[in-house]
């Protein structure tokens, strides 16, 4: 049994991101992280390889800078890690992405499993993640909050999703693609054995030529990025005698403004 | 030639901000040259069909065979995709929801066609489709465009105005038969429990949200509870009895920050923020929140926020067109009664 991973490295949630004089996206000279939400897919996949018997493996596309979040995954405890890379592509679009992934995936050959966190923060987008089960033709579950049952030997699978309306539970045959939300675990810190672990270890890197196939050309393309437009927004602090003129004053606005 | 509209429903009631989506693919429709086409699956799907040509679309295509009653991914997707590569449409826009996202970003990979996420600003410049969208957590805005004969769009909800309604209008409407699936992506849905009458937050008009000095509540914790778990009880006992009337006065959906779902006050569904959910009322009062760059990310898009907190120096004041300092637990009875007065 085979569980995989997909991770890459982000700005932290904390650091300040702009755009420089020359257009690029930039956040000075602060370390990346782990994309957040991928702390809880690397420890899902940690927990479902354990209990499958198997192995995990987690898999970054695009440049070396993803090597950060590799290494982070094998500390956590993710056995096996590779990056795939291709010169002159946009792998920042989600239909190049996905032909990677889909590539590396098939090249492994026992993949049950894929297990992504929600989105990726700085594409700002899950757009691949549906994008690669498509590609596999594999069934997506997205939202998992909660894996009801895995029988990898059966070749099924029970979660509950989250939606907009309220919890689903749906069953489906394996393999398959899930996206997982934050709770469905507590992800571990990795320890000291393992940062050494991963310290030492060597990522290989994967070409398009490696996985035999054709990559297709990007769909899209980012045209530019900006700042967003600074709001002024003129902060009025309620004054008043004691809290019950506060909020009369307060309501007033809020009716001045239109918004109730 | 058309734009297309997928028009989400769920128990054959239409998500209203799909009228949002219907609009802004008039917009790109009307740059084109083209008209736009409502895409209905599953129950009432006729009914919804008529509404929607209200709305300003041409033309609707529906199917509601019992196998499309229920969404499901795998269905819905084989059957859009069936549509796209019979009409070649100019664009498929929907509204970026759990739904939207993976039914659009699925039917785009079958066809290979380029897709715009979560969408704040649409415009055609020399025919082609040009989307806004943020990045890295809204803290940069990026245009994109696509370079495939059809572009695939999804919206952020509550983004674009919804459009004015024309019941003269009468759109043709096909009825197209449902897909024939692979077996092996049937998928099994065992149980659906929604939270009856609770407001989805995405499309909340007004937020009422608590953080972590919703823990404050001078309420008097059972005495078998000390230390957190104290706090835990006081928290949720101010979410349902302090912050929930005046949300159900106003109508609003009930959100936290990321401190306040870690502690265990409340469910994650409630979350706002980078790893919670991004939200853009006209109004959301913060309550006891303090207001850290996690948090700005999901709610920075409101219209006017109101902050309520005992820090005068709280960060949150910075992004508040009226700020209160003092104690939520005085401040948001003393609102809650204030409105009352106001509304009666």
């Amino acid at each position: 049994m085979h569980v995989v991973t997909f991770t890459r490295s982000t700005p932290d949630t904390a650091t300040r991101v702009w755009v420089n004089e020359d257009g690029a996206v930039t956040w000075g000279d602060v370390a990346t992280v782990v994309n957040p939400w991928d702390e809880y897919s690397l420890e899902e996949s940690i927990v479902q390889a354990k209990l499958g018997n198997g192995e995990s493996t987690v898999i970054a596309i695009g440049p070396a800078l993803h090597d950060d979040a590799l290494k982070h995954s094998m500390a956590m405890g993710i056995q096996n890690a590779l990056r795939v890379e291709e010169a002159d592509t946009d792998t920042n679009d989600s239909l190049v992405w996905s032909a990677l992934a889909a590539g590396a995936i098939r090249k492994l050959e026992d993949v049950d499993l894929v297990i992504f966190g929600k989105e990726s923060v700085d594409v700002a987008t899950d757009q691949h993640t549906y994008q690669l089960a498509r590609r596999l033709g594999w069934t997506m579950l997205s939202y998992v909050s909660r894996i009801i049952e895995a029988d990898y030997a059966a070749g099924t699978i029970k979660v509950e999703k989250m939606l907009e309306q309220g919890k689903q539970i749906v069953s489906a045959r394996l393999p398959a693609v899930i996206s997982v939300m934050k709770g469905i675990n507590e992800p571990r810190y990795p320890n000291f054995l393992g940062i050494r672990k991963a310290a030492k270890a060597r990522i290989p890197v994967w070409s398009a030529a490696d996985l035999g196939i054709d990559l297709p050309s990007a769909a899209t393309s980012a045209r530019r990025y900006f700042n967003p437009p600074a709001r002024d927004i003129r902060t009025e602090m309620i004054a008043g005698e004691n809290v019950d003129t506060k909020a009369a004053t307060l309501v007033d606005r809020l009716f001045e403004e239109k918004v109730l | 030639m058309s734009v297309f509209v997928w028009v989400e429903t769920t128990a054959g009631a239409v998500l209203s901000s799909s009228w949002e989506a219907l609009g802004a693919a008039q917009s790109i429709a009307d740059a084109l040259g083209v008209d736009t086409t409502a895409i209905v699956f599953g129950e009432n799907s006729a009914a919804i069909a008529a509404d929607a040509g209200n709305f300003g679309a041409a033309s609707a295509i529906i199917c509601d065979d019992e196998t499309m009653r229920d969404y499901r991914l795998e269905a819905y997707a084989a059957l859009l995709s069936n549509l796209v590569d019979k009409h070649k449409p100019a664009a498929v826009v929907a509204v970026a929801t759990s739904r939207g996202r993976e039914l659009l970003a699925s039917a785009a990979a079958d066809s290979e066609s380029g897709l715009i996420a979560e969408v704040i600003d649409l415009r055609v410049e020399d025919g082609s489709i040009i989307g806004t969208r943020p990045a890295y957590a809204g803290k940069v805005l990026m245009e994109m465009s696509s370079h495939t004969p059809t572009t695939f769009i999804t919206l952020r909800g509550r983004a674009f105005p919804p459009p004015l309604a024309n019941a003269a209008a009468n759109p043709s409407v096909e009825l197209v038969p449902p897909p024939i699936l692979d077996a092996e992506l049937e998928i099994q849905i065992e149980d659906l429990s929604a939270e009856l009458g609770a407001i989805n937050l995405a499309d909340a008009a007004i937020i009422v949200s608590g953080g972590r000095g919703m823990a404050n509540n001078p309420a008097a914790a059972p005495a078998d509870l000390s230390g957190e778990d104290a706090n835990i009880w006081r928290a949720k006992e101010g979410f349902a009895k302090t912050l929930q009337p005046l949300a159900d006065l106003l109508g609003a959906a009930i959100g936290a920050s990321r401190a306040a779902v870690d502690a265990g006050y409340i469910p994650y569904e409630h979350q706002v923020g980078q790893t919670g959910k991004v939200v853009t009322p006209d109004l959301y009062i913060a309550c006891g929140i303090s207001g850290a760059i996690q948090h700005q990310a999901g709610m920075r898009g409101s219209k006017i926020v109101v902050a309520i907190n005992k820090d005068a120096e709280a960060p949150i004041f910075k992004l508040a067109r009226y700020g209160i300092v003092g104690d939520l637990y005085d401040v948001v009875p003393a609102l809650t009664v204030a409105l009352k007065a106001r509304l009666s």
